[in-house]
């Protein structure tokens, strides 16, 4: 017994300390990190932005004054209309438009709302939105121009909706993989989200390796801390049959010690690590990058969803899942199952890390408000189902992003968790999940 | 470097307001998990309830002291039945994952820009202490002694959460050595054996629920009486340290959250001071001042996974007492 | 084959004298499983009945559906003629049935004391308000505990009375069971297993005990595969396949009936249940 103890000890300091080596790895490789950020929007942590436009015309030399906490700064648009203010720290801006820099005949179409506040804190960058009365625009109604508006902001909702629920599948894949196999309500799962942006930042921002490249490695390299984080800590507690309810309070401390251990290296600020050209997506500027991670996340989880079914290891997989003590009097050798499924849950979530960290931006607890989000998607698909969480995630996905129709978007996420708290009340095993045998 | 400074700090954590909320938002959560076995991960929504619940009605209805207090109570048990409701008939990890999304969701809904006139935002809320601070019998002046001297609100402020603390600890004590509390304990370990007696097991952990949470409620409003209503404190940081200090002194006694709360704050106060200190000496160089705070909270999730591991009970618990199921 | 139990001759489903517990039409399917298809079945007042049947036969999923910790996929049932499908379980146990459980639910994080206590109804204590308040409840205290500590002393588990549960052996935990729900003063116990895993040594006194009940006027409906035991102390004998009820009757005439013993035998599950119940059958001829 002591024995035992003393080995899951020296297993618990091993891993914390191995742990620890790999963020000294990162950290090391990246001496750009310590001292700290170079200018330009390409490195700007937490940024406030728009573009404005005068119909279609985008206006350029506009001003635009932002104000905050001890903060003053004005930014300029420029050709295409656009325009960025990096701010140093999260709360709330007071945005205003110098309507006297507009150009000659340009107005705002609500004269009162040429100040706005806006409150940085989940997402990291703000677009500001002043409408202008359209003087450009000879063909047509007054009546017709807001529906189009309408239409393209619905459209625009939808797009970043499904791009967010694709990007949030994979992740909650590995999560519901995990639950699946173990049973274990994985906490510090976020911290792999986390782990997987702040990596792809390191290894693409610090280190200028390529975009592609930095994802295949952070892929790796979160793949590789799923099998360790296994190895070190959750097998030699499976080992000492530690109670499920204990594990879920280990990962919470594990999430802790991983999200404080990211904050100490890369800072509370935001690392923004998208930048690139603009697509029109059927008239919704997009940002081109999230389109593509978009069209890889489909290509993964089909990938996924092919292994699940058509392998022999994955079928396996499904067999653990449903259950383990069958799997392993058929022959099936669970621990060796088990920690695939982390290195397969670590890989998903490290790349689907680094899209949402182009996507929302990266930073040290980003990963906690997308658990969230993944434990919402995987309860809502059925809890231990990885089809079930991939449906979950893109109604959580389209369900954020079309709610801030109706509700602020700052309450976004909090939309998600109330139809999660809804759905329970109603179909507690999930949409796609079967009743449960009692007893 | 005054060390002395530092250690007084540290002890005197020991009385000091803060310790005595999360004694009393502890107690709550043992009721919750340590006797009842239920899975409360948003024990912070109970005490935002009470934070907001009593500064909104004063500042914003100009409830008095006590009808804010009622208030707070009042949205309390209205939050538990809306927890409990959905989610306490199914498997246990449906609650652990439905209270820290509440949490979530009531931290989000306090700090949206939309609802700046209520609740302040992102900014809080302060000044809503001047009722509680006319009642203070205390003449101006200084009291106690080093390192517990105090002016005389900061006396009153902790006389009234320790009298709490004790009055919260003797209610749980009576309430756990009866026929109610023989109920709850049988359902914390197996609740299927308790229901094959005719007992209505839902009820009971409504009850558990309410409880524990009204005294989570108070304990937001002690937090509050000295500082100012900050949206961010709410998060569920808050939450897993409430379980470690529950969990410290031993999740099914009565004295087990109080002292975990006080080595909790010591030993916090303590490192900080002590990092600090080596920080600015130049005995630590490799972190800076900035990085003190996420170190703590470093060593707190390494405490929590070790106590959790290794002692489960807590340092008062008895393990024949309290096992970890589901 | 005439007896006094059955209003007529003894048959699968055959009406009773006087029936406590009537169940109709229940039936439980788990996907595409169907673990219990009971067209009618009659559990006799004041009498010792015995459901048996080989592994899966659905007993212990009948058990749970008649108590309501299973929700059946179709069917009825009254005891004492209340309606009780889809009442909650607690309120079976409120009504008078109260079961044990296969693996044994005694709790071992309270002593055994406290455990019994649990058992009583009714303590006014274990009202939220009124536990606040000692002189409330410490009457009815006082009076259960010589209630519980009489059943200990008849369960010998006297001299256990202040440790925890968990110390307790397999067989003296079965036992804390039976006296915990005998103290809910029950008008039908349903024992799931009571013998296994007894020690050989306590067995005659827990058929003693269920004998005791049956005097004292208390129905018992127990799931058992130990075949002696069945024809030492029943009344009468319900014997369950594949969901069915294949043969009931007074035990010495149910050992005989060549249903019984293909189901036993066809369903290969249990091969000690199979030798005991030939076994039997030789004796009986």
């Amino acid at each position: 017994m002591s024995q035992l103890k003393l080995q899951v000890t020296k297993r618990f300091a091993v891993s914390i300390g191995l742990l620890l080596a790999i963020f000294g790895l990162v950290l090391q490789v990246s001496p750009a990190l310590a001292a700290g950020e170079t200018d330009g929007p390409d490195s700007t942590s937490l940024s406030i932005g728009g573009i404005i436009k005068d119909g279609d015309v985008l206006l350029e030399g506009v001003q635009i004054a932002v104000t905050g906490d001890n903060f003053d700064a004005t930014g300029t648009t420029g050709v295409d209309g656009r325009w960025v203010v990096g701010v140093p720290s999260k709360g709330e801006y007071r945005v205003t438009l110098l309507i006297e820099t507009l150009p000659e005949g340009a107005s705002l179409r609500d004269p009162n709302k040429i100040t706005k506040t806006v409150k940085i804190d989940v997402v990291n960058t703000v677009n500001v939105l002043f409408t202008l009365n359209d003087t450009t625009s000879t063909t047509g109604g007054p009546g017709d121009k807001p529906a189009e508006a309408e239409t393209n902001v619905f459209l625009g909702r939808l797009i970043a909706g499904l791009i967010l629920g694709i990007l949030l599948a994979m992740a909650a894949i590995g999560l519901s993989l995990i639950y699946g196999t173990t049973a274990l309500n994985n906490f510090a799962h976020g911290e792999m989200v986390t782990m997987g942006a702040l990596f792809a930042f390191t290894l693409n921002k610090l280190m200028g390796i390529d975009l592609l490249i930095s994802a295949v490695l952070t892929m790796m390299l979160v793949a590789a801390f799923g099998w360790l984080q296994d190895a070190t800590i959750w097998r030699p507690l499976r080992k000492r049959r530690v109670g499920l309810t204990q594990m879920m309070i280990v990962s919470i401390g594990l999430s802790l010690v991983i999200r404080y251990v990211f904050q100490i290296i890369y800072g509370g600020d935001t690392k923004v690590l998208s930048q690139g050209e603009i697509w029109n997506i059927a008239g919704v500027p997009t940002q081109a990058v999230n389109v593509i991670s978009a069209g890889v996340g489909i290509v993964i989880l089909l990938l996924v969803a092919a292994f699940l079914t058509k392998t022999r290891i994955g079928k396996a997989t499904r067999a653990v899942a449903d259950n383990a003590s069958l799997a392993a009097a058929t022959g099936i050798d669970v621990e060796r199952i088990i920690r695939i499924v982390w290195v397969v849950a670590g890989a998903l979530t490290g790349i689907s890390g680094v899209m949402l960290g182009l996507f929302l931006q990266a930073s040290w607890d980003m990963g906690f408000s997308i658990l969230l989000l993944m434990f919402a998607a995987v309860t809502l698909g059925g809890l231990g189902t990885a089809f079930g969480a991939a449906v979950g995630a893109l109604v959580v996905g389209l369900f954020v992003e079309l709610s801030t129709l109706v509700i602020p978007s700052d309450l976004k996420f909090a939309g998600a968790l109330v139809v999660l708290i809804l759905v329970l009340l109603v179909r507690p095993q999930g949409i796609l999940g079967k009743a449960q045998r009692i007893g | 470097m005054d060390w002395s400074l530092v250690f007084g700090n540290a002890v005197a954590e020991l009385i000091s307001p803060t310790t005595a909320a999360y004694a009393l938002a502890a107690i709550g959560l043992a009721v919750h998990f340590g006797y009842t076995g239920l899975l409360n991960f948003g024990q912070a929504a109970f005490m935002a309830i009470g934070a907001y619940g009593f500064a909104v009605s004063i500042l914003n209805f100009g409830f008095s002291f006590w009808g804010a207090i009622a208030v707070s109570i009042g949205l309390s048990i209205v939050f538990a039945l809306i927890l409990g409701i959905p989610t306490l008939r199914l498997r246990s990890d449906y609650l652990a994952i439905v209270t820290i999304a509440s949490a979530e969701i009531l931290r989000y809904v306090v700090s949206t820009t939309s609802m700046v006139g209520l609740t302040g935002g992102s900014n809080g809320l302060s000044a809503f202490g001047f009722q509680f601070y006319d009642m203070n019998p205390f003449p101006a002046g200084n009291y106690l002694f080093w390192p517990f001297d105090v002016t005389e609100k900061e006396l009153w402020v902790r006389v009234v959460g320790w009298a709490l603390v004790i009055l919260a600890s003797l209610l749980v004590l009576v309430m756990m050595r009866s026929p109610w509390g023989r109920v709850v304990k049988g359902i914390r370990e197996d609740e299927d054996a308790v229901r094959s007696l005719g007992k209505n097991v839902y009820a009971y952990k409504m009850q558990s629920l309410i409880l524990g949470g009204v005294l989570g409620t108070l304990a937001g409003i002690i937090f509050i009486l000295p500082r100012a209503v900050q949206p961010a404190n709410y998060g569920t940081g808050l939450t897993f340290f409430i379980w470690t200090v529950m969990l410290l002194g031993g999740a099914a006694t009565v004295l087990g959250p109080v002292v975990g709360s006080m080595v909790f704050w010591v030993l916090l106060s303590l490192t900080d001071g002590i990092l600090q200190g080596l920080v600015n000496i130049g005995v630590i160089t490799f972190l800076t001042t900035d990085q003190i705070g996420p170190v703590r909270f470093i060593l707190i999730g390494l405490g929590l996974m070790a106590l959790v591991v290794f002692r489960p009970q807590g340092i008062f618990g008895n393990k024949k007492e309290l096992q970890f199921n589901v | 084959m005439s007896n006094q139990i059955s209003l007529g001759d003894a048959s699968p489903g055959c009406q009773k004298v006087d029936p406590i517990l009537v169940a109709d039409n229940v039936s439980r399917q788990f996907g595409g499983l169907t673990a219990v298809n009971v067209a009618h079945l009659e559990i006799p007042r004041g009498k010792i009945t015995a459901l048996i049947g080989p592994n899966g036969a659905g007993k212990t999923t009948l058990f749970n559906l008649l108590t309501g910790f299973d929700k059946p996929t179709t069917g009825t049932w009254t005891f004492e003629g209340k309606n009780l499908a889809g009442v909650a379980s607690y309120k079976v146990a409120r009504l008078g049935m109260v079961r044990t459980f296969q693996l044994t639910k005694a709790l071992s994080m309270l002593t055994v004391i406290e455990n019994m206590r649990l058992g009583a109804q009714k303590q006014p204590g274990e009202r939220f308000l009124a536990a606040m308040f000692r002189p409330l409840w410490s009457g009815f205290e006082n009076r259960i505990t010589v209630q519980a500590e009489d059943l200990l002393k008849r369960f010998k588990l006297d001299a256990k009375r202040d440790d925890f549960a968990a110390a307790l052996s397999g067989g003296q935990r079965k036992l804390l069971e039976m006296a915990r729900a005998l103290m809910a003063e029950p008008k039908l116990v349903m024992l799931d297993e009571p013998m296994a895993g007894v020690n050989p040594a306590l067995t005659q006194s827990l058929l003693d005990h269920i004998k005791d009940l049956k005097s004292n006027g208390t129905t018992v409906l127990f799931v058992e595969h130990d075949m002696h035991m069945v024809r030492h102390i029943s009344d009468w004998v319900v014997v369950m396949a594949e969901g069915k009820i294949v043969a009931e009757g007074p035990p010495a005439d149910v050992m005989k009936d060549q249903a019984v013993i293909d189901a036993y035998l066809g369903a290969h599950a249990d091969i000690d249940l199979g030798t005991v119940s030939i076994k039997t059958v030789k004796d009986g001829e």
